[in-house]
Formats: C-alpha cells, sequence, structure tokens
C-alpha cells in the first residue's frame, strides 16, 4: 500500500476540503454530470440535493474516483485524491452490499482500519479496541459480535458509520444515510455529525429529504444534472434554485415552508 | 488398498479441496456460473496450445488456458459494460462460443489427441496414476498429484495472505477502493486462480464436475456459519470428505470417480439444506409450528380473559366452542388446550376452561404488545 504523507503537514486552514471544477461524467454519450463545479470550505456540514437521476450519488462517487471522469479535475484539500485517501472516508448506500454476507459487526468495522494496517497484514488487539470504541459512539457496542445479517436497517446504517468514523479521517462522504432508518438512528447520525463539525471536520451528504436540510446542514449543493447552486444554506437554499433544480415538482413542498415560516 | 488406489485418492482430495477454497469467494461475489464459464473455456486454451507446442504435457498448455479462463471474466465484463446484454446473457454468450471453438478444432484438427468428449467432459481420475513425475530416473508419484499439490499451494498462500483484502473486496467493493485496495486487481487475481485450478482439475474431473467442485462445498459450508474462516474450513472439509466417499462409492459401484465425488457434494449440500441447525428446512418447520403454537395460545388466553366474568362466559369458555369462533379445526383446538392444560395457563373444570394466574398474565402481556 502507498502511504503518500502529503497530509501529515497540517493542512493550512484556508485550503479547501473539497474542490470539484468542470467535471463532466457520461454513461456513453449520455451526461450524468455536465461542467460541474463544487467547492467545500473546510468544517461545514454540506448537504447535496436535486431530484431522482440528477447525478447526486454519481458526483460523490466521481470524487472518490469510484467512477470514470470524462473531463475536470478533483482536488481534496487542495491535491489529487491518491495522495489524500488517508484523509477521506466513505459511508456508501446501505443498499450497496450484502448483508447476508458471513462476517461480524466488529469485523466491518475493522475494514475502516484495513488501509492503515496495510496489504497482508492483519488487524490486532490495538484495531479491535478503536473500532470497540466506534462502535460505542454510534450505539451498537452490545453488537459486536453479532452476524451483520441479524441487523435493522438503522443498525446497518450506524455500522457503516463507525467503520467510517475509525478512520479518523477528516473529510466524510456519505451516500444517503438516512434513507429508510429509524428515529433512533437518524438522531445518532446528526449527533455524530455534529460532533465532527465541533471536531473541524467536512461532512459531505448525499440527501434527499429538504425539509431537514436548513436544520441539519449549513451548506449545500443543488444539483440536477449541472450545478444549480453551492454554497451557505442561508444563502442558496432559496425557493428560486429549488425551482430551478426540481422544477415544476417542487410546488408542494415551497408551500409547505411558507406556512411554516 | 493398493498403491493406485492411494494416490487415486490423494489426487481426489487435493482436486476437491483445491477447487473448494477460491469456490467460496466465487459464491459471495455471486459469480458461482463463472466457474462454469471458465472451466469450459480453458479447453480452447488447451487446443490452441497444443498446436502450437505439439505436446500435450507441456506446461505452456496450462498457462495457455489459465489465460483463456481469465480472457473468458475479462470478455463476459466487457460485453456486460456495453449494458447491451446483462451479465448472465453475456456470460452464456462468451463461454460457448469460445468452447465450440475448441470443438470444431479438435474434431478437424486433432482426431489423434486424446482429448475426446467424454474425457473433456468428465475427465478420468482412474488414469490418473499412470502419468508418472520422474527425475533422474526416480519414481516420485503421480504428475497429477504435483500440479494439484502446487495449485492447492498457490491458491492456500493467496488466500491467506490476502484474507483480508479479499473479505473487504468481496463484501464492499466500493468501500475497498475508496480505500484504495484496487479490488479489480484482486478479482483478477482470484479469477487467475479460478481458472489454473480449473485447468488442473480438468484433466481430473472434466468441464462440468469443476463447478460442482466449487460451488456445492462452499454452498454447503455457507448454510452452516456466519464467519468467513469457518466458511472456509467447512468447505475444505466437506470437500476432503466428498472426495474420499465419492471414490469409494465409485469403487463399489464400478463408476466415474468424478460422477460419484460430485454426487456427493450435491448429497451434503441437500442434508445441510434440509438439517441444518437453524437454517435447515426442518428446523424452519418445527420453529413455524413453534410460533403458531404460541400464537394460538396467546389467542387461547386473550380469548378467555375477554369474556372472563361476562354472562356469555358459559358459551364463550368451552372447548368446542373454539372451533366455532376462532377457526381453528377441531384438532388443533385440541392441541391447543393439551398444551394450555400442560402449560398451566388454564384449568378444565365441568366441560368449562378457567384462566389461571399464568394465563391471565399472558393475555394481558399479550394485548399491551399489540397495542
Amino acid at each position: 500500500m502507498r502511504h503518500d504523507r502529503a497530509g501529515d503537514s497540517p493542512l493550512a486552514e484556508d485550503v479547501l476540503a473539497v474542490e470539484v471544477s468542470d467535471l463532466t461524467v457520461a454513461y456513453h454519450t449520455k451526461p450524468v454530470l455536465w461542467d460541474v463545479d463544487v467547492t467545500v470550505p473546510q468544517g461545514v456540514l454540506m448537504a447535496i440535493v436535486g431530484p431522482n437521476g440528477a447525478g447526486k450519488t454519481t458526483l460523490l462517487k466521481a470524487i472518490l474516483g469510484l467512477v470514470p471522469i470524462a473531463a475536470g479535475q478533483v482536488l481534496i484539500f487542495g491535491r489529487p485524491l491518491p495522495e489524500m485517501r488517508h484523509l477521506v472516508s466513505y459511508v456508501p448506500q446501505r443498499g450497496s452490499v450484502d448483508w447476508d454476507y458471513p462476517t461480524t459487526v466488529l469485523d466491518v468495522v475493522l475494514m475502516g482500519l484495513y488501509r492503515r494496517v496495510g496489504w497482508i497484514r492483519r488487524p490486532g488487539h490495538a484495531e479491535r479496541e478503536k473500532a470497540m470504541e466506534a462502535l460505542h459512539l454510534v450505539g451498537m457496542a452490545d453488537f459486536a459480535k453479532r452476524q451483520i445479517s441479524q441487523l435493522s436497517g438503522g443498525q446497518q446504517q450506524r455500522v457503516f458509520l463507525a467503520r467510517a468514523l475509525v478512520q479518523d479521517a477528516k473529510l466524510f462522504f456519505m451516500d444517503e444515510p438516512f434513507q429508510g432508518v429509524d428515529a433512533t438512528t437518524e438522531r445518532a447520525i446528526i449527533q455524530i455529525l455534529q460532533r465532527l463539525r465541533s471536531e473541524k471536520k467536512t461532512v459531505v451528504v448525499v440527501h434527499h429529504d429538504l425539509q431537514t436540510v436548513p436544520e441539519y446542514f449549513d451548506w449545500v449543493t443543488l444539483i440536477n444534472v449541472r450545478r444549480i447552486a453551492c454554497g451557505p444554506v442561508r444563502e442558496v437554499f432559496t425557493e428560486q434554485n429549488l425551482r430551478a433544480a426540481y422544477g415544476g415538482r417542487m410546488a408542494f413542498f415551497i408551500e409547505q415552508r411558507e406556512e411554516g415560516c | 488398498m493398493s498403491q493406485a488406489q492411494l494416490e487415486i485418492q490423494v489426487i481426489a482430495v487435493l482436486v476437491a479441496v483445491a477447487c473448494a477454497l477460491p469456490g467460496v469467494f466465487l459464491v459471495l461475489r455471486r459469480a458461482a456460473m463463472l466457474s462454469d464459464a471458465i472451466s469450459h473455456s480453458i479447453l480452447l486454451g488447451i487446443v490452441v496450445a497444443y498446436f502450437a507446442v505439439r505436446d500435450l504435457s507441456s506446461p505452456i498448455l496450462v498457462l495457455a488456458a489459465t489465460a483463456t479462463g481469465v480472457l473468458t471474466v475479462w470478455l463476459v465484463e466487457a460485453l456486460t459494460r456495453t449494458r447491451l446484454v446483462r451479465n448472465d446473457a453475456a456470460t452464456g454468450l462468451v463461454f460457448p462460443t469460445l468452447f465450440a471453438i475448441a470443438v470444431i478444432l479438435i474434431a478437424r484438427y486433432a482426431r489423434t489427441l486424446h482429448l475426446d468428449t467424454d474425457s473433456v467432459l468428465l475427465g478420468e481420475l482412474a488414469f490418473a496414476p499412470f502419468h508418472r513425475f520422474e527425475v533422474l530416473g526416480r519414481d516420485l508419484g503421480p504428475v497429477s498429484a504435483w500440479v494439484m499439490g502446487s495449485i492447492l499451494l498457490l491458491n492456500v498462500l493467496f488466500i491467506g495472505l490476502f484474507y483480508k483484502e479479499l473479505k473487504l473486496a468481496t463484501f464492499d467493493p466500493e468501500f475497498a477502493a475508496a480505500q484504495g485496495f484496487a479490488p479489480g486487481l484482486l478479482h483478477y487475481a482470484l479469477m487467475t486462480l479460478v481458472s489454473m485450478t480449473a485447468v488442473g482439475a480438468f484433466d481430473a474431473v472434466g468441464s462440468v464436475l469443476v463447478v460442482a467442485l466449487m460451488i456445492a462445498p462452499a454452498a454447503t459450508a455457507l448454510l452452516l456459519s456466519h464467519r468467513l474462516s469457518v466458511v472456509l474450513v467447512l468447505a475444505v472439509a466437506t470437500a476432503a470428505i466428498s472426495a474420499l466417499i465419492g471414490y469409494w462409492v465409485a469403487h463399489a459401484l464400478d463408476a466415474s470417480i468424478a460422477g460419484s465425488m460430485s454426487t456427493t457434494c450435491g448429497a451434503f449440500f441437500l442434508a445441510t439444506y434440509l438439517f441444518a441447525p437453524t437454517v435447515g428446512l426442518l428446523a424452519q418447520v418445527r420453529r413455524r409450528q413453534q410460533q403458531r403454537m404460541e400464537f394460538a395460545l396467546k389467542m387461547l388466553a386473550v380469548h378467555l380473559a375477554q369474556h372472563e366474568r361476562h354472562p356469555e362466559e358459559a358459551v364463550e369458555n368451552r372447548p368446542e366452542h373454539l372451533v366455532e369462533h376462532i377457526r381453528w379445526t377441531g384438532d388443533f383446538a385440541r392441541r391447543v388446550v393439551r398444551r394450555a392444560l400442560s402449560d398451566e395457563l388454564v384449568t378444565l373444570q365441568s366441560g368449562r376452561l378457567f384462566l389461571t394466574e399464568k394465563g391471565r398474565a399472558l393475555a394481558s402481556e399479550s394485548i399491551v404488545q399489540g397495542a
């Protein structure tokens, strides 16, 4: 495993956590993301919102180098991703894996430390301790020895979160962490997001519940194949931008917001 | 037991175990049928390499065949990526094509080759001891034992060294990629091993039964354990025992060894499917019956509690009334009442059922749960 330690020197405080410029991703000739620019300063909780098929997950995966990009550039703390991978953590969609896989909760969390352990070497006692700490943080310590097939959806999500937390990353990407989880889990996730922010970590979340955006996040990117807006929630989470992203489908939400105000 | 018999059994166990190990990861990756594709298309590699070197025992044949197996995986994936056909259809397009080309080449240009249809499909383990490995005039045993032994060793080394990486890459390839663990590379390394194992096993058990040896022990083990390390050990054990039982069954019936081995693997799976402690069919049936009885007891308790000290109680708490009101069959109602009596949930006094304290507690607990 390559251990580029460019990120070990303290990061300049003003360097952007994520800087995406002119990003285009296409499947064959069909563009999924067109010339997208996104900047994420350090220490914010940012939501990526947009209608279904807007390319939210693709944006996340393109930043993480998981899908080929047709054009553009992605910088993580001012450097290309491969040099900064050790500072980056990823929580994929819960449904992207097979939960019948023969493994335990603790083993899944340990996977978050594989990179630090390196190729071939096995995680040891210190790593298990660390994984247990992360499970405590998400309220899943009692489930450490449990088979992952026995978990509820919310518990699965918290295990995924613990696997990301254990990495000691500075930048977190989460794909729909609130999707289909119970209220307890949603609160647990929110607490953890806020805790991460208080530790000056940066969190980017693909989110699709517009109602909770102003409450949970301080930064937002609206996309629909193209980038509609990117900035502080109170500046860019406006009716006009929402209409631009969602078109007619927004009417219901905007009425509700107005009633609530 | 003769020397030859012993040698055949050793080879059978080596083949079975070598197949079972990568088989576990194929099943976990939901790519079980890739083993089928690989085990067929390697024939093309063998034939083409044979034309090039004109020697059936050349190691070039093994390399060429392995390469064809990997090529098959790549072609299937490339075809899937076009999104014009799905993965299963791509598999069904690629390997029969390669296999068919090989069949034509054999029929047209290599009639003298010992590769006839039977040996391609089923192999023949019984002949394995005839082909000796000799160094400086000393007999070191059958060549197949050495070949399969080396392949098994490679499999053990690879899985042993990269156990953690394989586990991550099969469970969550995207997370593995985000961590910088090149899951694609691991996948192709694994597929190379699968191909090489299939090539090695080809002589012994033919192209169809390789699939049985790769998939059945893995599937059996996955029913029995939820820990990957235990699954691997169980798969190896099942494969080895199947190989030995298979050999002696073949011996007794004077039948194909490979066929008996594969049948034994299948029988192991069937037995596990039926009798496995928690996931087995019988355990499930028993559990369902138990749940049905527990629910019936709750229903009985709630029913009696609802009518307790009401005027209609005299009618409602007669056992024969249950058939009518809760729509149980007479037989089931009798069983529920008998169980309720033995569990001391109710007492039977002059043909009427009365809740005990325990029964009343169950009733109120059930109602609260339901609310």
